[in-house]
């Protein structure tokens, strides 16, 4: 068995990236992240790679854009507002078709939000994409440290086998939780070669690669560049939809929850189940591709869904979309926080604790 | 040189790098042309055609630029080309890293983006093309203009106590510290041509020594734009341009500025 170490989910996110291959680092400090960049700037010269400090997030993600260009595996992590600095970059790495990673650690709220609070209010700009020109990115959502560390294995393989940005989307939560990570590597599939790499031509038998844009690469054509990138979405849907289902298959109630959230709602159905109410968890782990029919089936076998996020509803959106009026869905959002009585913190600086979500869940199961 | 054979090619022939297509890029008067044969020129005579790794910022260079020489090639969104460039060379310690840029790519935009590559001391080369204008979007102002400048978007002329004062990017690199090489040109005359091809040589070659930055700036005409003849932009760059921008070379070291402790 591989070696284990009790690391919190931002550092296995770190591991997780070098053992898939990734010596190239390129970032800028923000809460609640900083323990990726840290490692990243102490472990990659090491094995003689880049790390390079930013001075911005736009400078960030344009530096992952020429590292993807010249055919490495790179990747930057940032927070909520670093992301959204982030969004003609990633527009154009998509526009580009070069693959690279980028992880999220989001915190609460627009504009500069609770700084180092947590929260789960990134999941609609995350997987509708908050740059211009209807590109998509794969979205993978780890709950745990160990998913973390497997999940940027994964991202890497994903993002080289369709050319895609892959974004790794966790919180406050779960990236400075610290659990048990089996340090394994995991297998994949072959993957061909980086022909289209800028590192000179004569490291490519004297043929040169130019990029200048994606009409351009399609005949100056964009409904062959829509077309091409259409399918290619397509393959994505047709084989890289993942989710976790747990006790639903006699359930009466689906709750529906991801990241952090999906941690309180597991343990709010072993509640549940405890006192003889039939709940069951479904939890994406592709916020994009999003498991639509699967969603919609569980939905319909149980008759009633929860969507549990700490947000004020985004990802019950897309629930609702998948399960097209077919059976009720209910919202477990920001407002079901636990709010400590008589303190000073009186606004909901709690969490979404399973207790929360089980007296919602007596009202429904 | 002595001995070596002059031919029709080698007065005026294309240079080997330089893609024959078979529709105009640049306006007719317009002096990228003339740099992009210059750096063709002189990424054949440095034999670097085969780890030259070229990046055009966004402007009238975006496209043809990439386009129209023979190596491997990358346009970058408006006034990142020097965060990109960074990892590329990061990456590919052994390539020959290059930009070329524009002067509201490279000095609105993009100038946080370029000072902080020379503030990181990359071993990169950039070309910037100060045609004191935005060319592409149709003649607007630039950090470039020069005072009493007519563009699109001061119809009175730039006037300093509202737009402030002209960007003067030569003089500024010259100043910092991982530079190794920053100079002023112009193509406007033969001579001048010579002069820019060496400086270009030069910033390539600091480069490649791994000494440090290497910068050229072009004053370059934008007939369209500045609404004038090509001979009368030739005349406007010697009397207007050249005053408030003087050609000259303002850093040109051998030895990197590393301290010794950290050589
Ligand atoms: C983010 C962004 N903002 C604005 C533009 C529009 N734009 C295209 S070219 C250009 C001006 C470029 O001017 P300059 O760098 O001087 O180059 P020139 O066109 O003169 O070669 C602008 C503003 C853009 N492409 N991207
Ligand atoms: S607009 Fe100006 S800079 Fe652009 S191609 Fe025409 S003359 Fe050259």
């Amino acid at each position: 068995m591989a070696e284990r170490v009790l690391i919190d989910g931002n550092e296995a996110i770190a591991r997780g990236a070098i053992s898939a291959g990734c010596k190239h680092f390129f970032g800028y400090p923000i809460t609640p992240q900083n323990e990726i960049p840290e490692f990243m700037s102490r472990e990659l010269p090491k094995i003689g790679g880049v790390f390079v400090q930013s001075e911005c997030e736009a400078a960030s993600v344009y530096m992952v854009y020429g590292g993807a260009l010249a055919g490495a595996r790179v990747m930057t992590s940032t927070a909520s507002p670093g992301f959204s600095l982030m969004q003609e970059g990633i527009s154009y790495i998509a526009e580009a078709e070069v693959p690279a990673v980028i992880v999220n650690v989001m915190r609460m709220g627009p504009g500069i939000g609770t700084g180092g609070q947590h929260g789960q209010t990134d999941y609609r700009q995350v997987t509708k994409g908050g740059g211009h020109g209807a590109y998509r990115c794969i979205v993978l959502a780890p709950y745990s440290a160990q998913e973390c560390f497997d999940h940027m294995q994964l991202a890497f393989y994903l993002a080289d086998k369709y050319r895609v940005l892959v974004l790794v989307l966790t919180d406050f939560i779960i990236g400075r939780m610290a659990e048990p990570v089996e340090l394994r590597t995991l297998e994949f599939d072959p993957l061909p070669g980086k022909d289209w790499a800028l590192k000179g031509k004569a490291l490519k038998d004297g043929k040169r690669k130019f990029f200048v844009s994606a009409a351009f690469n399609y005949g100056g054509a964009p409904p062959r560049y829509y077309q091409h990138m259409a399918e290619v979405y397509q393959k994505i849907k047709d084989s890289e939809i993942r989710y976790e289902a747990y006790r639903e298959e006699d359930a009466t109630l689906l709750v529906v929850s991801y990241g952090s959230s999906a941690r309180m709602a597991k343990r709010a159905v072993d509640m549940a189940r405890a006192e003889g109410r039939r709940a069951g968890l479904f939890r994406p782990v592709t916020l994009w591709p999003f498991p639509e029919e699967a969603v919609q089936q569980a939905a319909c076998r149980a008759g009633k869904v929860l969507v549990v996020e700490d947000s004020p509803g985004e990802l019950v959106e897309d629930v609702k979309f998948a399960v097209q009026g077919k059976v009720p869905v209910h919202l477990l959002g920001i407002w079901g926080r636990y709010t400590p009585k008589g303190g000073i913190m009186t606004g909901g600086s709690g969490i979404i604790y399973p207790e929360n979500i089980l007296e919602e869940v007596r009202g429904l199961a | 040189m002595k001995g070596e054979v002059v031919t029709r090619e080698k007065v005026y022939g294309s240079p080997k790098l330089r893609v024959p297509l078979p529709f105009r890029f640049f306006c007719p008067g317009c002096h990228y042309g003339v740099i992009v044969r210059l750096i063709c020129e002189v990424l054949e005579e440095l034999g670097i055609e085969g780890r030259a790794v070229g990046l055009a910022g966004v402007g009238c260079s975006f496209g043809p630029i990439p386009v129209a020489i023979d190596i491997d090639f990358t346009a970058c969104p408006h006034g990142r080309a020097p965060a990109m460039a960074t990892a590329i060379k990061r990456i590919h310690p052994e390539a020959v890293v290059f930009t070329v840029q524009g002067d509201g790519d490279l000095g609105a935009i993009g100038l946080g983006c370029f000072m902080n590559a020379l503030l990181r001391g990359e071993k990169l080369t950039t070309i910037f093309l100060n045609n004191a204008c935005y060319g592409t979007t149709g003649g607007q102002m630039a950090p470039t203009t020069i005072l009493g400048m007519r563009t699109t978007t001061t119809p009175e002329g730039r006037d300093p106590r509202t737009t402030g004062y002209p960007l003067h990017a030569a003089e500024l690199v010259a100043t910092m510290k991982g530079v190794a090489y920053s100079a002023r040109c112009t193509v406007h005359t033969p001579g001048n041509f010579r002069r820019a091809k060496k400086a270009v040589k030069t910033a390539f070659q600091k480069q490649m020594d791994g000494i440090g930055y290497g910068f050229v700036e072009f004053l370059s005409a934008c007939p369209t734009n500045w609404r004038l003849s090509p001979p009368d932009c030739l005349k406007f760059i010697s009397e207007k341009m050249i005053t408030e921008y003087p050609p000259a070379e303002f850093k040109n070291i051998d030895v990197s500025e590393l301290p010794v402790e950290w050589r």
